[in-house]
Formats: C-alpha cells, sequence, structure tokens
C-alpha cells in the first residue's frame, strides 16, 4: 500500500496522536477509564498501521524484532520486580505501602510501574503476533 | 447487533464475516459505554475491532476468503449451543435484579473498596485501583498469561518456518 497518497499522509498524520493518545490514556489511567491494557493495545495498534501502510520491512526497522520479544518479556519482570521491590523494603510481595515514605505515595508509584510493565507486555505481545502473522506467505496450494 | 450477528451466520465470504464482526464489536463497545463501563468498552473497541480484525485478515490473506460448504447438516452442534444457552438463560434468573445494592457482589469487599479506595491509594479511578493494587496479583496472572501467549505464538510459528527452511 506504499503508493497511495491519502493513506500515506493520512496515516503519517495519525500515528503520532495515535500514540499520545496512548500516552495519555497510560498515564490519565488513575483519574479516568484506561490503563496499562488500553494503553499497551493503543501502542500496537498505531505500530501495526504504520506496519501496513508502509511495508512490514519498515515497520521492523522502526521496531525491531529483538526489541519487541525483549519488550514481551521485561513488562513482566518490571511487574514481578516491583513485587520483589517490595519484599526487599520490607513489605509482603506485591505491598506498595513501603516504597515511598508516605504509604499513599508508595502506591501511586507501584501502581504506575505496575501499569508500566502491562503495557510493555501488552504492546510487545500484540505487535510480536501481528509480525508473525504478517511476515507468512500464503502456502501455494499445488506444491 | 442482532442484524450483524444474522449477517455473519448467513454470510460465506470470510472477509464481510471478519468487517462484520469488527462492526459487532464496536456495537458492543457502545453498549459497554451506556453501562459506564468505559474501561472495558475501551478494551472491547481497541482489542475486539482493531486488532482482532487486523489479525483475521492476516489470517484470512493466508487461507483464503471463501468458506466452503459444509459437508452435512449441523444438527448436533446447533442442539449443543441451543441446550447450553438455554440453561445459560436459566442460570441467569437465579441472579439477583440488575443494580440491586443488595446482591452478595456488592456486599462483600467492594463497599470498602469504593469507600477507602481514594484513601488508601490515593487513585480516584476505582478501576485503576482495583486491579493494580487491590487485585495486584490477578493483574499479575494476567500478565503473565498474555506473555504465555506471545511466547507460544512465538513458538508454533517459528518452527514452522525453520522446519520448511530444513525441507528445502
Amino acid at each position: 500500500m506504499r503508493n497511495y497518497l491519502v493513506l500515506r499522509v493520512i496515516a503519517k498524520l495519525l500515528i503520532p496522536f495515535m500514540l499520545v493518545f496512548a500516552l495519555y490514556v497510560q498515564f490519565h489511567g488513575d483519574f479516568g477509564p484506561g490503563g496499562g491494557f488500553q494503553a499497551g493495545v493503543i501502542t500496537a495498534a498505531a505500530m501495526i498501521l504504520y506496519g501496513i501502510i508502509f511495508g512490514l520491512p519498515t515497520a521492523r526497522k522502526v521496531i525491531p524484532e529483538w526489541v519487541v520479544e525483549t519488550m514481551l518479556a521485561a513488562g513482566v519482570l518490571i511487574y514481578a520486580g516491583v513485587g520483589v521491590a517490595g519484599l526487599l523494603l520490607g513489605g509482603n510481595y506485591l505491598d506498595y505501602f513501603v516504597l515511598d515514605h508516605s504509604p499513599v505515595h508508595g502506591q501511586e508509584r507501584g501502581i504506575f510501574w505496575v501499569e508500566a510493565g502491562v503495557l510493555i507486555t501488552v504492546a510487545g505481545v500484540m505487535l510480536k503476533i501481528f509480525y508473525m502473522f504478517a511476515g507468512r506467505r500464503r502456502e501455494d496450494p499445488d506444491q | 447487533m442482532a442484524f450483524a450477528v444474522v449477517a455473519i451466520i448467513v454470510q460465506r465470504n470470510l472477509f464481510a464475516v471478519v468487517v462484520l464482526s469488527g462492526i459487532y464489536s464496536f456495537l458492543m463497545a457502545t453498549v459497554l459505554v451506556a453501562l459506564d463501563a468505559v474501561d472495558v468498552a475501551m478494551t472491547e473497541a481497541s482489542v475486539g475491532a482493531g486488532i482482532s480484525t487486523v489479525l483475521l485478515l492476516g489470517a484470512l490473506y493466508l487461507v483464503g476468503a471463501e468458506e466452503t460448504k459444509p459437508m452435512h447438516r449441523p444438527w448436533l452442534p446447533l442442539g449443543i449451543a441451543v441446550v447450553t444457552g438455554g440453561m445459560l438463560v436459566y442460570g441467569t434468573l437465579g441472579l439477583p435484579p440488575f443494580s440491586d445494592p443488595n446482591a452478595p457482589i456488592h456486599t462483600h469487599v467492594a463497599k470498602r473498596y469504593i469507600e477507602e479506595g481514594v484513601r488508601e491509594t490515593g487513585v480516584p479511578n476505582i478501576v485503576t485501583a482495583v486491579l493494580a493494587s487491590y487485585r495486584g496479583y490477578d493483574t499479575l496472572g494476567e500478565t503473565t498469561v498474555v506473555f504465555t501467549a506471545g511466547a507460544g505464538v512465538i513458538a508454533l510459528l517459528r518452527r514452522r518456518r525453520r522446519s520448511r527452511e530444513e525441507e528445502k
């Protein structure tokens, strides 16, 4: 679809706003609707749109496969790491109260990192599945 | 929504089915907004209508867009579906009425989440507070499930590619 001028221009216009909206959903999730999962899906959707319009090789250049695969594991590790941090600071596993001087701030900090972990894993998984599906060729039925 | 469902059943062209299920997801998202479940509506719109439509279209590119005629009339699956649906509807008759404040689900921990949530977590959005803080273990499990799904897809698809290269 590289040759459709309208699609290319519209995609270029839209993708920055999609990414900003994803960040808004992520960081405003404390106050309004949204959170890590939704933000991750929106991030992945923006990248998938880019991949559809500009071709998979270009998308692979922007976000290489190894970055996506690292994101897959990094998100879960961040999430679990928040729990371990709580353990090291003297609380229970996934106990956020100990992460800061005041318990409420500790909660906010814990929720922030946990949501970041969810965002990274979800975006990574969606992108990886898209790469995997779109990277395959149609099998020739005659062979 | 009923129209979309009937059209999905009748259609033999899988491309139309994918587009219709995307429309169905958007309609479902509007229903969820009407029920004040904005977080779920957002997920439904982005995952159901966005990502899964793209992935299904990618799958259609691999397998072709026309559904073959079934070999025999699917009476047995139809019967099982009708019986299961009937049992589920029968089960809903035993539920407390919609938005009943005395329903068991509202009297257990939900009260504490609503009354103490802002003070204890400092997060005004109850959904986020419950998901990330009170139910942190569950969300960790969910994230692990998503991770496992991604790892499973990688394992399945990559092995096929490698075996084909060995054949050549």
